[in-house]
């Protein structure tokens, strides 16, 4: 496996040769420095952690101050760790967008935007209960039945009700690379992601 | 420079239309595809509506085609537009004109908008 962390921007559209246009979302991803390379041998498993975003060092603590330093880094706002690196790289090396090209299919992790408290129609996609008229009162966007009588005499485990919704990580598979913008450190992907503007992405193929 | 503007002036290559806006009336030579034949085709009528900026920008064109209405919405970057027409100014108040949909006949029209000649030669 491969990746960088990255910054979702923004939405925009694209044209192909033959005039198709397909919605693609810019992504400002790296350069990352590799922070910690972690064996099996040391850890129990391979992986390697980046980093991405200047900290100031006022407003980091002592600890993250020399856990960057062994890289030779100022300290960095985002880490994450990839399991099983493909490439082979060492501690205080940069990981920049030429890690993929033009083409290339990939995965977009990301947070999505978190909804609040929300009700079943909008969270399982629930239709409500009967019709306006009729009787129904004000049950219109109510749950129904949660279950059977009094044999079970309970609510099964996992049943869908109103709840939190939204601020989930989510993996979206298959995104192509539309384009690379190499110096500006740009990359497209087909699609949108999962977040909202300026939060952190995870790029991996 | 942000970065969606950026991005936008790299995929948008110079497009040398007339500067053109809601009202005027134009002809839209565009491309189609007819299986493996290439043909410019063209349509002619009012803007009614410029939307969006960068590369996603389009506009409208609507034409009353045998009495009924027909509405275009042609991207403003497309490679399929070939070039853009200018055949009036039109004498507007609004940015969307809407409420052509509703109009038919005279009441339709748009009046054409007078110039001075030095800036027609323009």
């Amino acid at each position: 496996m491969k990746g960088i962390i990255g910054k979702k921007i923004g939405m925009t559209s694209i044209f192909d040769s033959s005039g198709k246009q397909t919605a693609c979302t810019i992504i400002e991803a790296g350069p990352c420095v590799v922070t910690q390379v972690k064996t099996i041998e040391s850890d129990g498993y391979n992986a390697l952690s980046l980093s991405l975003g200047d900290k100031k060092e006022k407003h980091s603590t002592k600890s993250e101050v020399n856990h960057y330093a062994k890289a030779q880094t100022a300290p960095k706002k985002f880490t994450k760790e990839f399991r099983n690196y493909s490439l082979e790289k060492n501690i205080g090396e940069t990981i920049t967008l030429d890690i993929f090209a033009e083409g290339d299919s990939v995965e977009v992790v990301g947070t999505t935007k978190g909804k609040g408290f929300q009700g079943v129609v909008k969270r399982h996609g629930f239709h409500g209960v009967g019709q306006q008229s009729h009787g129904q009162h004000d049950r219109q966007r109510a749950p129904g039945s949660l279950g059977n009588s009094s044999d079970a005499a309970r609510v099964m485990k996992g049943m869908k009700m109103a709840g939190r919704m939204g601020n989930d990580r989510v993996k979206l598979k298959g995104l192509k690379v539309v384009k690379i913008f190499a110096e500006k450190n740009y990359i497209l992907v087909s699609g949108s992601v999962p977040g909202y503007n300026g939060s952190i992405v995870l790029i991996q193929k | 420079m942000n970065a969606i503007a950026f991005v936008h002036e790299q995929l948008t290559g110079k497009k040398d239309f007339p500067k053109f806006k809601a009202g005027d009336n134009i002809t839209v030579n565009y491309k189609i595809i007819e299986g493996s034949k290439e043909r410019i085709q063209s349509f002619k009528g009012d803007v009614i509506k410029k939307q969006g900026n960068g590369a996603t920008a389009s506009f409208t064109v609507r034409k009353i085609s045998d009495g009924i209405g027909v509405e275009r919405v042609f991207p403003f970057f497309s490679p399929n537009v070939e070039s853009i027409v200018m055949n009036k100014t039109g004498n507007v108040r609004r940015a969307k004109l809407f409420y052509q949909r509703k109009r038919s006949g005279k009441s339709a029209r748009i009046r054409e908008k007078r110039q001075a000649v030095a800036e027609v030669a323009k």
